[in-house]
């Protein structure tokens, strides 16, 4: 595969690394000592100059790449590129944001900008955090159709409430499919009457939001609620986002942000969080604002500086998980031996995000279960393929395969599988299946 | 050496002018009443050739250089709103009959009608010709909606320096364009304006015919005039409690929708009913109209000197503070009569005033839906002094500088209320007439957040002719100063405005 990309920043730098070894990897940056240095760590072709004008893209034959990643830290210079490149050849592109103004475009029109695939790093990021903080239960979660939907996998504890409900009775989400159930490490594929029982393995695919209040079923304890008090400290767009995840998951958390106008337009933005305008490393105002008995402090503030300073403070001050924004992927290490609970770097999460995405397969996206027994599959169904045009009842009965679809999304918009609905090229389908099934099915894909 | 003035004052004037000269249109309406009642036409051509002369001299000074800003607009609004209830008043005086020959009481009958007060200095209405009595009606529904509104609507003159003179009128909210295109969009609300007079005629008319031979075509239109338009004034002494209970029940949505604000009820006839539902200023005000009727039909029940049965009792408490928080200042029966826990239920309502952007008056529920959300706010960060909480009106954030405009007009409305009730009760001991501190807190509340009615003498089936000349004067200033609610006035009165 030719792949270029655009942006030797950390980002493009790890996705290059990456990719460096199997293919035919061209980098191009804007600055040539940065060009030039680049040559001698990864085994690539760098070319200095602006990634956005079609002579630098001629240069490095964006014409014959099978894929363009843009991913340079401006949003504009990253579409424009990916313009550039759908005029020059017809490679799959990619392009990395942080404006989620422009992902949201995106996702409303097919195609945008000339973008394939958007990665907006500090939704990502945000998304991250509210896995770590929402689904400590879990025992996997993987997230498919960028974010759309959730894969969890829960184990299901003695005293749990769901123990000893059928599925149908623990299922009572709309938009939440029971997919399979691992007992003593063999899979059942659920029925609406199949008993749940202590020590079983749950796997439930659907919206963020439905597998976030499943899990409060499953794991009341465990599982953050309303009355757990959690704290953003830093009203950065990644602190904005994740306050509004949080709250979308029916989750009230607190933001602290020092600038005023900031703190104002973030209160406007979440009416259901309390914002304050405060430094964050005033230990006294955290203790007057009970801080210190809280049970999430996540700092998202603007320097690795300050979040290791708030981070410290609020560890110190007894806060049970703190979970820090850590900008610089070296300090991640740094952050955990301290003490710090978990450290996230949004980098680090762009890149891995773009690497699983360039992994050659007709699916998309895989999540591997209980050693191989069952994959979880991102399927994009394509024109006159055999799963298309038939309600899927009718579909599973001719099969013969273990399968269970678990959630369709239709032009970024989340459809949940019944008996009578019809797939439709173009959907993405994610679906359990058994390990000795996965070749039949993507084979009909 | 004389300061500069800074203010273009000759546009200001010249669009005085352009109104001035448009006033013929609506005032022919009583003068064909008045030919074919057979009555003297004199008042009306006499109004319609000042109008006209006086309109023309204005127009001679406009200087098509000069743009309408907003000091223009100050000027233009106060001056336009004062001059037209002039004219209104040259027929009262021509016809020369009854307590309104006299001029002062001529311009406090067309200030209150303009302004949709609906306080009356006529004593005995059977003196009257009918197209007088209609003209009061006519300038009622004018002044309604505003004028500028209007103005804006027809005159093709004004274009988009409209937006700036809505904004001047209604100091609440920043005008709610719901076209590119200003005159258009005060075209569509005085549509609905004209569409909603138009049912309540037809509405009147109809019910008139089935139940009450006394509510005849004169009357439903002199009614849906003064309904729609929340402004008060009755060809009949008795105000609606002349006519049929099915009568005064038609007339409550007639008022309630008045008071409602005409973007969202825009909204709704164009398939968005929700915006219009959904609204927390129109919970607010509904709620308030609802908790006050209740109050006064219990207050009412308890009362053994009004001995209503049961449906009358529901009917005048529903009525009255239906009458009293539109600011319409309509009865259906003389309060001044009742106990005074109700009456004072209903002195309470003259403060609440309905929705911005309609035909009502006084405070309106916005500002108090404000003021009460963000006085609870300050109770919050009394406790958490860094939190940042703004106050929301139907999910959406108010602006700070908004707030602190809120509370700095309700002060200033609470200030004047109180001053002009002084100045009542100083005014009426030096002429030696009885007023109560109640009836003088009435008269000031009524006249200045332009209800019409209030309590005593000056009750709705009384007169203000009683208070003293002086008084009624005052009565005048402060009307004209509350309808256009109290900054295009008193800004005029700062140096600032004219020399800075």
């Amino acid at each position: 595969m030719h792949v270029v990309v655009i942006g030797a920043g950390e980002v493009g730098t790890s996705i290059a690394g990456s990719l460096a070894s199997d293919h035919e990897v061209v980098v191009v940056d804007v600055d040539p000592d940065r060009a030039e240095q680049l040559k001698y760590e990864i085994d690539v072709l760098t070319i200095a100059g602006d990634g956005t004008s079609s002579e630098i893209q001629t240069a490095a034959d964006v014409g014959r790449a099978d894929m363009v990643i843009a991913c340079t830290d401006n949003d504009q210079t990253n579409l424009v590129a990916c313009g550039t490149a759908k005029t020059l050849g017809d490679g799959f592109t990619i392009a990395r944001v942080k404006s989620t103004d422009f992902l949201r475009t995106w996702q409303g029109n097919e195609g945008a900008f000339g973008v394939d695939f958007m990665v907006c790093t500090d939704l990502l990021t945000a998304e991250n955090i509210v896995r770590v903080i929402g689904l400590p239960a879990a025992i996997d979660v993987d997230p498919f159709a960028s974010g759309l939907v959730q894969m969890a996998e829960f184990e299901i504890a003695e005293g749990s409430p769901v123990a000893g409900q059928t599925v149908s009775e623990a299922d009572r989400f709309e938009s939440l499919t029971f997919v399979g159930l691992f007992r003593d490490g063999e899979l059942t594929i659920p029925r609406g009457d199949t008993g749940i029982e202590a020590g079983d393995r749950a796997v439930v695919i659907g919206s963020p939001e439905s597998v976030q209040a499943f899990a409060t079923d499953v794991a009341p304890e465990t599982t953050p609620d309303e009355a757990d008090d959690i704290v953003i400290v830093g009203g950065s767009e990644i602190g904005y986002q994740t306050a509004r995840l949080l709250g979308e998951r029916e989750l009230r958390p607190r933001v602290v942000e020092k600038d005023q106008e900031r703190a104002r337009w973030l209160a406007e933005q979440l009416p259901k969080s309390v914002v304050m305008e405060h430094d964050a490393t005033d230990a006294e105002f955290l203790t007057r604002e009970n801080v210190d008995d809280s049970d999430i402090v996540v700092t998202a503030l603007g320097s690795d500086e300050q979040n290791l300073l708030v981070a410290v403070l609020a560890k110190r001050l007894g806060v049970d998980r703190v979970i820090a924004v850590v900008d610089s992927p070296d300090y991640v290490t740094v952050f955990e031996e301290i003490g710090i609970d978990i450290a996230i770097n949004p980098r680090t999460v762009t890149a891995e995000e773009i690497t699983r995405f360039t992994y050659e397969s007709v699916a998309e996206n895989i999540a591997v279960l209980e050693n191989d027994q069952a994959e979880v599959l991102e399927l994009e169904l394509t024109e006159g393929c055999a799963l298309v045009g038939r309600p899927i009842s009718e579909m599973v009965s001719e099969i013969d395969a273990r399968f269970v679809i678990g959630a369709i999304t239709r032009g970024h918009q989340l459809v949940t599988p019944r008996g009578d609905t019809v797939l439709q090229p173009g959907d993405h389908v994610i679906l359990l299946v058994d390990s000795d099934s996965v070749s039949e099915i993507t084979s009909m894909a | 050496m004389t300061s500069r003035i800074r203010v273009s004052w000759r546009a200001s004037v010249g669009l005085t002018g352009d109104v001035l000269t448009a006033l013929p249109i609506p005032i022919a309406f009583p003068l064909l009443i008045a030919i074919y009642y057979g009555e003297s036409p004199l008042p009306f051509l006499a109004a319609i050739a000042v109008s006209l002369a006086v309109g023309a001299a204005f127009r001679s000074v406009k200087d098509p250089a000069e743009d309408l800003g907003p000091r223009e607009a100050f000027l233009a609004v106060a001056l336009i709103w004062f001059l037209v209830a002039a004219v209104g008043a040259i027929p009262f005086v021509v016809a020369g009959v009854g307590t309104v020959a006299h001029p002062v009481n001529a311009m406090f009958e067309a200030m209150s009608g303009l302004t949709t007060t609906g306080a009356t200095v006529l004593v005995d209405f059977s003196l009257h010709s009918r197209s007088v009595l209609m003209w009061r009606q006519v300038i009622q529904w004018l002044g309604g909606l505003g004028i500028l509104i209007l103005a804006t609507a027809v005159l093709s003159e004004i274009g988009v320096g409209g937006a700036q003179l809505m904004e001047t009128e209604t100091q609440t909210q920043d005008v709610n364009k719901l076209t590119p295109k200003i005159s258009r969009t005060a075209q569509l609300i005085w549509g609905i304006y004209f569409g909603l007079t138009g049912l309540a005629v037809a509405v009147y008319f109809l019910l008139g015919l089935a139940v009450d031979p006394q509510m005849d075509l004169y009357n439903a239109v002199a009614h849906a005039f003064t309904s729609v338009a929340t402004a008060g004034f009755s060809p009949e002494p008795l105000s609606v409690g002349a006519f049929h209970p099915l009568i005064q029940w038609a007339v409550v949505p007639f008022m309630v929708i008045g008071s409602t604000s005409f973007v969202l009820i825009y909204f709704a006839i164009n398939g968005e009913p929700m915006r219009l539902l959904k609204n927390e200023e129109f919970h607010f005000y509904l709620g308030a109209m609802g908790t006050l009727a209740s109050i006064v039909a219990f207050a009412l029940f308890l009362d053994p000197s009004v001995t209503f049965g049961a449906e009358a009792t529901v009917r005048h408490a529903v009525f009255n503070v239906a009458s009293i928080v539109t600011t319409t200042g309509y009865a259906s029966t003389d309060y001044v009569l009742w106990a005074p826990a109700a009456k004072h239920m209903l002195f309470m309502g003259m403060f609440i005033g309905g929705m911005v952007g309609s035909t009502t008056c006084s405070i309106k529920s916005l500002r108090w839906l404000v003021a009460l959300k963000s006085f609870r706010r300050n109770l919050y960060t009394a406790i958490h002094p860094e939190a940042v909480r703004p106050v929301r009106i139907s999910g959406k954030p108010v602006d700070e500088g908004a707030i602190r405009d809120i509370y700095a007009y309700l002060l200033l409305s609470i200030v004047i209320f109180f001053l002009l009730t002084v100045v009542i009760v100083v005014d009426a001991e030096r002429t030696g007439l009885r007023v109560t501190e109640f009836e003088a807190l009435g008269a000031a509340a009524t006249t200045f957040l332009n209800i019409g009615p209030a309590f005593g003498e000056a009750g709705p089936y009384g007169t203000f002719a009683s208070f003293p000349m002086s008084t009624r004067a005052v009565m005048i200033v402060l009307m004209w100063i509350g309808r256009i609610e109290i900054i295009p006035v008193l800004v005029l009165f700062t140096k600032a405005f004219w020399t800075s």
